[in-house]
């Protein structure tokens, strides 16, 4: 079986300064992984490398089993790549029901059309509307999302990113900026709508990580230095050494709030 | 949950918009009863074409968030398509109806876009208002290098009556040329309303507010653009095609960066915001331009100084404003406010007083001085270079400016106070 998602040998330079020096990464159909790292060891590069916000510089990256690179954003995702940003990116002056009917226009096949009617696109508004119940906005349907919560407005990122039935779903930082009880709310969002697809996420919250990756890959300077299991991450002394060190002892939902630092 | 799937649900049957829709109709038809003189006729006609142009700019600027500087060369170049087609139709070596004229206009539009719009539509933001100010001035400049087609100094003119009546309709009259306009209004909007109920429109709303996650959603947002650029040139070739049939004549002016700054002012005015509001702006634009023209040879200057006051105080233009009214008024808090707007309007009228007074009189004296400075305004007879009027200028603007910024505080504390109730969820 092809994997969702593989990288081989991907290399990502700005001028002189190379950010991602030569990463491979092959993630299985259905697993949940997480890349982790400290602060600037590329992890948003290079989601913006796979999600073709950026080209990258040399190497492969196969969206089952086809290649993507040099595909500008909107053609990876129509392959069924679909990403969520780190600093919230959503249509603000849209309602929130409109937010995600625009994500699922694509994939029901209406492209560019100017001669349906949007209200009487009933397979669209069903989809945006189970979208926006599994996210638990279904009350907030009608208001414009500039002027939902920052957590609110976290959870409609997800469902735009979701919503289009994307089998390979990457999440950058979800729980970024979040009080732990919402933490909590967004990890158990994240199980439920990307259960059966392919979730590849950056996260700092150690909490969050341990608790829903199947795998976890460690990404320093540019490089993964280490992938596999929670325990196995866990257990790894280079990983220790590198990354988690004083975090270690105290992993897990409590140190939601440390880990942000 | 259930109150969800309510709000929520299409109802096939908008009465309300049957409503709207309908009257709209009704006014159109009926405005020519009400107002009979020629020069009316000749303003509403004006003002038909100018909403079409406008709201066709607005599909750029207000839902697409395209920013441009060279409409009028869709309408005006469907404006020359339009009028050497009318002339080749009055020899009768081609067959076209008055009445169609117009589709020649919007299909040679829709070309344009296409084929300025491929090269505009690559960017967005300031780079694609910066192409779109070339190629207006390219457009411009070839039509004094090609005098032949764009006519040269004099313009191509052309007769709108040739051939047999049809049910007695010549379109000599300018009222059967209104109703002509009225009908192509009419469609033009409802067509572009619906344009903007489509995918096509709503994506269009979504690359405006955010063509990064527009392109991580599946779109192309250079194809988003160039597609709504091309619905826009066709609408803006319909209203060049109606303005042919309207003047009987096309000027290198059709396609100038003045025409193009015109329907930019008439779409902010009106305000960008709101569907209907472009429709206003058009309005009250043409009524500046060709109302206030007649009267005074300062109507350029208080068509800018509006223009500044609205994007000042009222960015959301003259739609922004009525919809306060409009949310005031249906969540009854209306009869709080209403006795300080009057107030705030008795003493605004005082400044507006005091500046046309002002502009008045110095343009009196210091324009139009050769016939002496005697002048009439608001009927009366006085000289602008005696120091009465000048006292009486100075005197409105004292007592004006002071009654008028202590109204507009007054206003201002009441409509904050009711924000505040709304924030509170107050009903």
């Amino acid at each position: 079986m092809t994997s969702a998602l593989h990288l081989e040998a991907v290399r990502k330079s700005f001028g002189n300064t190379e950010i991602i020096r030569g990463v491979d990464l092959e993630i299985p159909k259905g697993e949940r992984h997480a890349i982790i790292g400290p602060n600037g060891a590329g992890k948003s590069t290079l989601f913006n490398l796979i999600s073709g916000r950026f080209p990258m510089t040399s190497g492969s990256i196969r969206l089952n089993g086809e290649e993507t690179g040099g595909l500008k954003p909107f053609e990876i995702n129509r392959k069924g790549l679909s990403r969520s940003f780190q600093i919230t990116n959503i249509f603000h002056n849209l309602s929130v029901f409109e937010n995600v009917r625009c994500a699922v226009l694509w994939s029901l096949g209406y492209k560019y059309s100017f001669w349906h009617r949007l209200d009487g696109l009933r397979d669209a508004r069903l989809r945006a509307e189970e979208v926006i119940e599994s996210i638990g906005l279904a009350h907030l349907g009608k208001r414009p999302a500039g002027l939902l919560t920052y957590a609110e407005q976290r959870a409609l990122e997800i469902g735009i990113t979701i919503a289009g039935g994307a089998e390979v779903i990457l999440l950058d930082e979800p729980t970024a900026g979040m009080s732990r009880s919402e933490t909590a709310n967004v990890v158990e969002l994240i199980r439920r709508v990307t259960a059966g697809r392919t979730l590849v996420m950056v996260e700092h919250d150690m909490g969050v990580v341990f608790g829903l990756a199947d795998r976890i890959s460690v990404l320093v300077y540019g490089e993964v230095i280490a992938t596999g299991t929670p325990e196995a991450i866990r257990a790894n002394p280079a990983v220790q050494e590198a990354y988690l060190g004083g975090l270690h002892k105290d992993a897990g939902p409590e140190s939601a709030e440390d880990a942000h630092a | 949950m259930q109150t969800t799937a309510r709000t929520l649900r299409y109802q096939p049957l908008d009465l309300a918009r049957w409503v709207i829709w309908g009257s709209t109709a009704l006014l159109m038809a009926a405005l020519p009863v009400f107002f009979t003189q020629g020069f009316a006729i000749t303003l509403m006609s004006q003002m038909g074409v100018a909403i079409i142009f406008t709201l066709s700019y607005n599909m750029l600027l207000g839902q697409s968030g395209m920013l441009s500087f060279g409409h009028a060369v869709y309408s005006g170049l469907g404006a020359y398509f339009a009028v050497h087609t009318l002339n080749l139709a009055s020899k009768g070596q081609l067959w076209m109806p008055v009445p169609l004229l117009p589709l020649v206009g919007g299909l040679a539009g829709a070309v344009f876009g296409v084929l300025f719009g491929y090269v505009t539509t690559k960017r967005a933001g300031t780079t694609f208002a910066m192409i779109t100010l070339g190629i207006g001035e390219l457009v411009f400049s070839c039509s004094l290098m090609f005098p032949d087609f764009f006519g040269g100094e004099g313009g191509v003119t052309t007769n709108r009556v040739f051939g047999k009546p049809f049910l007695g309709i010549t379109f000599g009259p300018a009222v059967q040329v209104y109703y002509l306009i009225a009908f192509w209004c009419l469609v033009s909007m409802a067509l572009m309303y619906a344009w903007s109920h489509t995918p096509l429109g709503r994506m269009a709303n979504a690359v405006r507010d955010n063509p990064e996650r527009a392109e991580f959603v599946g779109y192309d947002t250079q194809k988003v653009r160039w597609y709504t650029l091309i619905i826009s040139s066709f609408f803006a070739g319909i209203a060049g095609a109606l303005g042919v049939i309207n003047f009987e004549i096309v000027t290198a002016e059709n396609v100038s960066a003045v025409r193009s700054g015109g329907v930019l002012l008439a779409a902010f005015i009106g305000g960008v915001g709101f569907f209907f509001g472009p429709i206003i702006g058009a309005c009250v634009f043409v009524y500046f331009v060709v109302a206030l023209s007649d009267h005074t040879k300062a109507w350029l200057l208080y068509l800018g100084m509006f223009f500044m006051l609205m994007v000042m105080f009222a960015p959301g233009g003259i739609a922004s404003l009525i919809m306060m009214q409009v949310q005031l008024i249906a969540r009854k808090r209306f009869g709080r406010i209403w006795r300080q707007y009057l107030a705030a309007g008795a003493s605004g009228l005082l400044v507006l007083a005091a500046v046309i007074l002002t502009v008045e009189m110095t343009y009196k004296v210091s324009v139009d001085s050769s016939g002496g400075t005697l002048m009439k305004l608001f009927g009366v007879e006085f000289d602008a270079a005696a120091a009465g009027p000048w006292a009486v200028a100075i005197g409105l603007w004292i007592v004006g400016g002071w009654l008028f910024n202590a109204a507009r505080k007054r206003v201002a504390h009441t409509y904050g106070e009711i924000q505040a109730e709304f924030l509170q969820g107050r009903p």
